[in-house]
């Protein structure tokens, strides 16, 4: 495609050299700057800021019921960014994780329908999603086939499979001491069962990602997959641990959320993938992996959270709430990127000058 | 692994040309291999039920395709270029109320005039994806997923609860969907000629052929003086303005437009590209197989339908297709590298 004439900027390489040079000096100054403001103190304050635009706008913000009805609300989403945030800071990508809850919740509901005692149907589905993650496991590690493609395809592959399972069939039926969860507290506190299990798991999966060699092994798989692989990390084996996790999860999440609306039906959940990428996205993790921590994310959840339940509050229709996500992911990756927009026009500025000087 | 694909291409000399036709052969089996599954799908499925090969329900078919086959055109393009555009769907809906409403505000408007909105709403959004993308110098994916949420909720506001109703709309422009020559549709003639020229576009033009070059080593791309913004930009108001075209198609076909016009369309255009062969970090496919990839998952669709299968294995189905398409791509440009690499080692370069 290209004639040698047309590569003529190849002789130019000392020049774009020096560029980068200065790109690095000017990005350690950046990384100073950058350590100074880190991202979860942003967070802290759009947490700040949300709260008190929740005060202002409705008395009810801050209280008791209010906050059992913002972990209702979103528990099982918050619980799904947990093991999202693992994978793409191992720099892949599960977008099958709300089929996975679909599918789980359907399966609940067939074999309660079938008269399964529910103890033996949770642990059963919990079984099937780590098996669905690791099918997502092999076809990425085994096979080698990109985790965006993959997950596309499980994700409406397990999302069909809910809907053959239960059809258009509603079940609803199930005992009340399981769906009290839907509308009781914890017992001594405010929080919602959902919320509680997050909290739980996200000490968890914090403690695993920043305290244990797996946890440091997924920031080094993220970096750079050659490195590690070199390093004696076992790339795949991991990988593949995160999705069965990740289908863990979800089918956890599947459990909890026919619970607490106590119907299970084969669109349960639809959509929600989004909304779990997105909030681990604004807590700061890379999509191109390596970068991020479990701390941000959390803070992102509860900011998430909270401003969607704020803005109902105010009679905005609830639908729409997706600007307000939507903004602030824009935002969140806009924001760290301005200064190296700064930075880079700096740096071609100074190019111009060496290279019309020499 | 897609990389190598391209890179016969970029290197000129006695070497070039016949790792390019090999190349070349593979993307025509690619294709083969689509349109084979298709005719096997078509065949299998009118054998046990005449009824499929019926004139109402070809059209059926080639309707529903048309607008996948349409939005897939502009996502290829994104996808080439190792980019994804999300928000295709929202920009569906938004294009596809706006315009409709239209008709209700203006009464008489011209049609043409409809579709200049259209395609205006959805190049204006493309514009937004593209710079905030080649200018922000942030991942595609996050941007126009930050999008798809606002550009539905700004849609959300707009429509407000309302909709707009068939009985609103002129049958003038409600026949643009439904009018055909046979069972053909004239709509499928008018994207066929429009998917035609947009695999001539990159298969012949230079810029489009520098898409490809962006998708397979972006950072070559930019050695190569490539100006890789500038493309990038082009590719997302492109598929933008599609989608803002669709939109208005969407509007004229169903005739009925709420907010939730499109919403989850998104992944199904990906899914349509991918299972036509279009590698989803870059740098290999073509609209043809996005546009057949399309017709495909459309035709399984209704293939299923007149089966009397139940309409719940549809998307069971797609998924297995997706992925078996992802691991052939996989397996041909695997096998495909180790026989240029086997060329080249004989040639003794």
């Amino acid at each position: 495609m290209l004639s040698p004439s047309e590569q003529a900027p190849l002789p130019a390489e000392p020049v774009v050299e020096s560029g980068s040079v200065q790109n690095r000096e000017a990005l350690s100054k950046g990384d100073r700057l950058r350590s100074l403001v880190r991202w979860e103190s942003v967070l802290v304050i759009a947490l700040a800021a949300t709260v008190v635009f929740g005060v202002s706008v409705s008395s009810q913000f801050l209280t008791g019921s209010n906050i059992f009805n913002i972990g209702l609300a979103n528990g099982e989403v918050a619980i799904m960014a947990l093991p999202m945030t693992l994978i793409i800071i191992a720099g892949e990508i599960d977008l099958s994780i709300a089929s996975t809850l679909a599918l789980s919740s359907s399966l609940v509901g067939y074999l309660w329908m079938h008269g399964w005692p529910m103890p033996g149907i949770i642990v059963f589905v919990l079984a099937i999603g780590v098996v669905l993650g690791a099918v997502n496991g092999i076809l990425v590690t085994r096979l080698g086939l990109p985790s965006l493609a993959v997950t596309i395809g499980t994700m409406t592959l397990y999302a069909g499979m809910a809907e053959i399972v239960l059809g258009s069939t509603i079940v609803s039926d199930f005992p009340a001491s399981y769906t009290k969860i839907g509308v009781t507290a914890f017992p001594h506190t405010e929080l919602s069962y959902s919320a509680v299990i997050f909290l739980v798991l996200a000490i968890v999966f914090g403690a695993v990602m920043h305290a244990t060699p797996f946890g440091r092994s997924l920031f080094a798989i993220g970096w750079n997959k050659e490195a590690a692989q070199y390093a004696g990390i076992r790339v795949k084996r991991v990988k593949t641990t995160l999705y069965m996790v990740s289908g863990l999860i979800g089918a956890l999440a599947g459990v909890l959320y026919t619970f607490r609306l106590s119907t299970a039906e084969f669109d349960n959940g639809s959509g929600l993938v989004l909304s779990v990428v997105a909030i681990v996205l604004l807590g700061g993790v890379s999509i191109f992996g390596g970068k991020g921590t479990l701390f941000g994310v959390i803070l992102a959840v509860i900011v998430f959270c909270s401003l969607q339940n704020a803005l109902l509050l105010t009679s905005f229709p609830e639908d729409a709430t997706g600007i307000v996500t939507g903004g602030l992911l824009l935002v969140s990756v806009l924001l760290p990127n301005g200064g190296d927009l700064f930075r880079r026009a700096r740096s071609r500025k100074n190019r111009h000058r060496t290279s019309s000087a020499s | 692994m897609t990389a190598v694909l391209e890179v016969p291409k970029a290197t000129p000399g006695e070497a070039g040309p016949s790792p390019r036709r090999l190349a070349d052969v593979v993307f025509k089996v690619r294709e083969f291999g689509i349109i084979a599954v298709l005719a096997m799908f078509v065949l299998i499925t009118a054998l046990i039920q005449p009824r499929f090969i019926q004139g109402q329900n070809i059209k059926f078919i080639l309707t529903n395709a048309t607008i996948f086959a349409l939005l897939a055109l502009g996502e290829t393009m994104v996808i080439v270029a190792r980019h994804i555009d999300l928000s295709v769907g929202s920009v569906l809906g938004l294009s596809a109320y706006l315009s409709a409403d239209l008709f209700t505000r203006a009464h008489g408007i011209p049609i043409v005039v409809v579709f200049l909105v259209g395609l205006c709403i959805g190049a204006a959004c493309g514009l937004v994806n593209g710079a905030i993308v080649a200018i922000g110098r942030v991942p595609s994916l996050v941007v126009t997923l930050a999008t798809l949420y606002v550009i539905r909720g700004l849609d959300i506001i707009l429509v407000g609860g309302g909709m707009v109703v068939a009985s609103s709309l002129p049958n003038g422009f409600l026949a643009i969907a439904s009018s055909s020559v046979g069972p053909v549709p004239y709509l499928a003639i008018v994207v066929a000629v429009v998917v035609g020229c947009g695999a001539y576009y990159l298969r012949s033009f230079r810029s489009g052929r520098e898409l490809y070059a962006m998708g397979s080593n972006p950072d070559a791309a930019k050695l190569a003086a490539i100006p890789t913004g500038k493309r990038v930009l082009t590719a997302f108001v492109i598929s933008g303005g599609i989608a803002g075209i669709a939109g208005v198609l969407w509007a004229s076909n169903y005739g009925t437009i709420d907010s939730t016009a499109g919403t989850g369309y998104e992944l199904q255009v990906v899914a349509a590209c991918v299972v036509g062969g279009v590698a989803i970090f870059g740098g290999s496919g073509t609209v043809t197989g996005a546009a057949f990839g399309a017709l495909l998952l459309a035709t399984i669709n209704q293939a299923l339908y007149v089966l009397g299968i139940s309409s719940f294995w549809d998307e069971a189905i797609a998924g297995l297709l997706l992925i078996a398409a992802i691991s052939l791509d996989h397996g041909i440009a695997v096998s495909l590298t180790a026989a240029l690499r086997k060329r080249s080692l004989q040639r003794g370069t």
